[in-house]
């Protein structure tokens, strides 16, 4: 039986009456032993009986065609072959559920893949790998420079009112360009697939975020059906939107995989993964904020120009939140996109707020010390009535709150004039910056257990990229059918399974968890039935079911499993309210007098992302998302060689990602909520909520610390030292 | 990584007779071997050789080629006489690698230019003849002292740039069984013409030891600007040892980390500050000395401002005059 939900009408909070005590608490992850101690094994741990393996093979020119010499290196030590065929240019995007571009022997920019080469050890397939002879026919005319691309595809998804004479006309204005280098995911587990061919049967052990999808792609790719395909992801090492899509390494898996008649295993190298997955896109954004006498937002404008491959359909959302996050009667953005020979750009952790946010947030600090108004004040004075584009009605939103208990908890009080605050060589300065990610719910279905012992299953191809899917779905479950959650196994990561929204987009937690509590109702309905009693009436707890003046242990009233499914989808309620996650970031940081070294000594978070399924993995999400934050404020960025588009820091040596003494004590806390309007259990993402805003709240710091506005990020020494 | 021989040392002489790679802790060899930046036909493992003491010999330390960094930085002694290589070692890397990456090993680090790494790119220290991507492409971390038209990488270690302060000696064995002492400065070649040559190192040559001399005069410091807190290469690092006698300077030891292809101690430096009363006004010339001949090439350019800075900030710590 299948319990079906479309998300038309608000529906009861079952979760707030049903009393178990599973849900919200901060229960530890049930797969976190198994996760430190080695035992949770990841793609490229697994084995198979006559493995060989497989390493991709990168272009090392810009823009051409190619051959491989297979002569060149068929003599060399455990050489299996080497193939092009079926070759994907880049990662495919996420929710594609396409193959990507696939471009034959044509190469579109410096590091694509554009072979495998398979041998019988990890060690003989990379030195054949680098020992391949490739001829290439080099074409000129290829752009990796954003500033004088010729091929820019140009649009204004906005355009209200008249921005230009609000500018004019305000009491107060700031038009300010602010700068983002690309960023790389960097998950700590490279991109991995081992590939085994049962006839025309393909089963993938990858890693990826989103299966149905990934399922989809690899078989489009591979130019097969669907349906003979299966991928295993039990256990991701991280994905921020870089496992989104199928990946080269999983095309080079199956194809040598095929033609050996063996499985073979392909990782990417570090290396690889910031040559030819997807990247964050740099931008340059032009912020153009009006404000009347107090300070309240006649007009917002918001440009962006980034870059991506030619034949992309991906564009960063830079835009994102500035669409509702303030008020304004006059709104423009314009969206710039320059078609380069570099490196596909894609999602990335919050694609669109990660770096709108930056700038957008860092232009608000600017107004209020233009208007000389707190920013929290500023802030608070901006929050619209109604979408000032849409004219929607907002869902829960609790953005005043978090600002003002998190300015409490942070001491905010405290903070003063820039400058104001010195300690040795170091200036110390506080930030704050509004936390804000739009709400989506997404098809998803899951499979419930219950057993007459009292123990439940939970089945479903969902993924847990390290966020706390397997806690979040057990809770659910446990809550639901009134069981302890270590009673409640969950089964992830197979596409075997009923297909999930997947992990993206900050959607999984709530898409997935609502299928787990529509097919755990659906359960209640059967076992209320059987007592006797009104669906509404039935309690469950710790094992024993009550109501209608019944009181039976679950397996008196049972005399097998009872087994449903949910599936949930969504309805008009996506669209009839805006709905998203707020929060407020707070940061204090010191930066040195003499160097413009930036040390952040503290941070806080408060958020409100309706029902918190678990206090302990939310709050962990928002801990990475500051570390992100504070990442994207300070140290990453993707630099492009300016003649040839390659990545140059194409490792964590050099590229900085931040390490444990860049990201002291965070604190997080939330604010009680329920988000009717989102899903049947209320709750709303937090996965890219914590990134959102999170930098600026470093950069506003910054300034008012030592009255440095840096608008070029990453805010490293020599933006800062030559200001002060 | 290209399929290579293994052998294991087990006494010095061993080593000296074998030809080949010498490893020890491998931190940065094993890496470039990956990458087939380094392509060594034969491994000669070092790491059993009795070279792990740190012995107190009159009025100096003899610091074996094999002692770890970590254990380097945590010696008593080390910590009491020559805080400057304490602080310096701490400075680098990250605490596992410290744990692991030796004394010897350390000093005979290579570059981290990111085009030196990539085998797809030109570049005449890894292939002689093929031209510097790094001089007109991305070139943060680079050099703006003692580079050459083919070469403008950097050398990565802090603990160099301390023993350079230190006046150490590298001692270094001969296959045929002579020992030689030699300053950092004599021990790194500049890359002129020739920068896949880095050290006067001879094939079949092994360095067995550190000598610091007798500790300096005064007070000493190590201060490193990086992009973040830890475990990132210097954009610039000072060490030194400034001793200030009746408000004069009298004695002074400075090198310079993310400057140059090797430590960098420039002796015009020290001798525009010894002999006078610290100012800010002498902390200036002593860096309008060093930095007479720096050229940046672009992204580094900041290094140059960056330097003055860091080195009056230095010298003002260590002479307690404002700047």
């Amino acid at each position: 039986m299948t319990e079906q939900l479309k998300m038309d009408e608000v529906q009861p909070r079952l979760l707030d009456e049903t009393g178990q005590g599973a849900i919200t608490r901060p229960m530890d992850r049930p797969e976190g032993a198994l996760k430190v101690s080695g035992r949770a094994t990841y793609a490229a741990e697994y084995k198979a009986a006559n493995m060989a393996y497989g390493v991709m093979v990168r272009a090392a020119i810009t823009r051409g065609s190619y051959t491989v010499d297979e002569a060149s290196v068929k003599d060399m030590e455990g050489f299996l072959g080497v193939w092009t065929d079926h070759m994907i240019r880049n990662s495919a995007q996420g929710t594609m559920n396409t193959n990507p571009v696939q471009p034959g022997l044509n190469i579109q920019y410096f590091g694509q893949p554009i072979a495998v080469v398979a041998a019988e050890t990890f060690e003989q397939a990379r030195h054949i790998a680098h020992a391949l002879r490739i001829d290439y026919t080099s074409e000129e005319g290829f752009e990796v420079d954003p500033e004088t691309a010729s091929q820019v595809d140009e649009s204004v998804p906005v355009d209200q009112g008249d921005l230009d004479r609000a500018m004019a006309d305000a009491a107060f204005t700031v038009d300010a360009t602010y700068t983002t280098k690309p960023h790389n995911s960097a998950p700590m587990e490279p991109h991995a697939s081992l590939a085994e061919w049962d006839g025309e049967r393909l089963t993938l052990h990858g890693s990826y975020q989103m299966l149905k999808y990934n399922r989809n792609e690899l078989a489009d790719s591979l130019g097969m059906d669907a349906a003979n395909v299966r991928i295993l992801s039990p256990y991701v090492g991280g994905g921020f939107g870089s496992k989104l899509g199928i990946a080269p390494e999983a095309i080079g898996a199956a194809v040598a995989a095929k033609a050996l008649k063996r499985p073979v295993r392909c990782v990417l190298a570090r290396q690889q993964v910031f040559q030819m997955v997807v990247r964050r896109t740099e931008t340059r954004q032009r912020l153009r904020l009006a404000a009347d006498a107090d300070g309240r937002l006649t007009g917002v404008g918001h440009d962006n120009w980034q870059s991506n491959l030619p034949d992309e359909q991906f564009a960063e959302p830079v835009t994102a939140a500035t669409h509702f996050l303030y008020g304004g009667e006059n709104r423009r953005n314009a969206q710039s996109v320059a078609r380069l020979n570099r490196m596909a750009s894609g999602s990335v952790r919050a694609p669109g707020e990660a770096v709108g946010m930056l700038a957008l947030e860092n232009a608000m600090d600017e107004l209020a010390e233009a208007t000389g108004i707190d920013p929290i004040e500023l802030r608070i004075r901006n929050i619209p009535e109604i979408h000032p584009e849409s004219g929607k009605q907002y869902s829960s939103r609790s953005l005043a709150q978090c600002l003002k208990e998190g300015a409490e908890a942070f001491g905010w009080q405290d903070r003063q004039a820039p400058k104001a605050r010195r300690e040795g060589e170091w200036f110390v300065g506080m930030g704050v910056a509004s936390a804000a990610r739009t709400n989506i719910l997404m098809e998803s279905k899951a499979r419930v257990t219950l057993n007459p012992d009292g123990t439940a299953l939970v089945e479903t191809d969902m993924t847990d990229i390290g966020t706390g899917t397997y806690a979040i779905l057990c809770q659910i479950a446990a809550e639901m059918l009134g069981l302890d959650p270590s009673k409640v196994t969950v089964m992830l990561g197979d596409t075997d399974l009923p297909p999930a929204s997947g992990s993206g987009g900050s959607w999984g937690a709530a898409s997935s968890g609502s299928s787990v509590f529509l097919g755990a109702k659906a359960i209640r309905a059967r076992l209320a039935e059987r007592l006797g009693c009104a669906p509404e009436a039935l309690r469950l707890q710790d094992g024993v079911a009550t109501g209608g003046n019944n009181r039976r242990p679950l397996a008196e009233l049972m005399d097998g499993p009872l087994v449903e499914e949910g599936h949930i989808q969504p309805g008009s309620k996506s669209d009839e309210m805006a709905q998203a996650s707020y929060g407020a970031h707070f940061a204090e940081v010191a930066v040195n007098s003499v160097t413009g070294e930036v040390r952040v000594r503290r941070t806080l978070s408060c958020m409100a992302a309706g029902r918190i399924l678990n206090e302990k993995t939310a709050a962990s999400q928002v801990h990475g998302g500051m570390v992100w934050g504070i990442g994207s404020a300070l140290h990453e960025g993707v630099e492009h060689d300016h003649r040839t588009g390659h990545v140059v820091n194409d490792d964590l040596a050099e590229y900085h990602i931040p390490v444990h003494l860049d990201a002291p004590r965070h604190d997080v806390l939330f604010i009680e909520e329920r988000d009717d309007h989102a899903n049947p259990v209320q709750a709303k993402g937090i996965g890219e909520l914590g990134i959102s805003g999170a930098g600026a709240a470093v950069t506003n710091a910054i300034y008012n610390a030592c009255g440095v506005r840096v608008r070029d990020y990453p805010a490293t020494p020599d933006k800062i030292f030559p200001h002060l | 990584m290209r399929p290579f021989d293994y052998v294991r040392a087990e006494t010095t002489s061993d080593a000296l007779r074998a030809d080949g790679r010498i490893i020890a802790g491998g931190t940065n060899l094993l890496d470039l071997m990956k990458l087939e930046v380094e392509t060594p036909e034969r491994l000669i493992d070092v790491t059993r050789l009795d070279l792990r003491e740190i012995e107190a010999q009159e009025n100096s330390l003899r610091i074996g080629a094999l002692v770890p960094n970590s254990d380097l930085a945590a010696d008593e002694r080390v910590r009491r006489d020559y805080p400057v290589l304490s602080r310096a070692l701490l400075a680098g890397a990250s605490g596992q690698l410290r744990n692991k990456a030796t004394t010897g090993g350390n000093l005979m680090q290579r570059t981290r230019c990111p085009y030196f790494y990539d085998t797809a790119q030109p570049c005449n220290k890894r292939e002689p003849g093929t031209g510097c991507q790094a001089r007109e492409g991305f070139n943060r971390i680079l050099a703006i002292l003692g580079t050459s038209d083919k070469c403008i990488a950097t050398h990565p270690s802090d603990m160099a740039v301390a023993m350079r302060v230190l006046d150490a000696r590298i001692e270094i064995e001969s296959p045929s069984g002579e020992t030689r002492l030699l300053t950092l400065d004599e021990f790194y070649l500049l890359p002129g013409d020739t920068p896949e040559r880095e050290t006067v190192l001879e094939p079949g040559e092994l360095i067995t030891a550190v000598h610091l001399p007798e500790p300096p005069k005064g007070r000493q410091a190590y201060r490193k600007v990086r992009d973040r807190a830890s475990y990132a290469f210097a954009l610039v690092s000072v060490g030194a040892a400034v001793n200030v006698e009746g408000g004069k300077i009298t004695d002074a030891a400075l090198a310079f980390g993310g400057l140059g292809p090797r430590p960098w101690r420039d002796a015009g430096v020290e001798e525009v500050l010894i002999g006078e009363t610290p100012s800010a006004a002498v902390f200036d010339k002593a860096a309008d000395v060093l930095l007479r001949d720096a050229r940046g090439f672009g992204a580094n350019d900041f290094k140059i401002p960056l330097t003055r800075r860091v080195l009056k900030a230095v010298l003002s710590e260590l002479t307690g005059v404002a700047q």
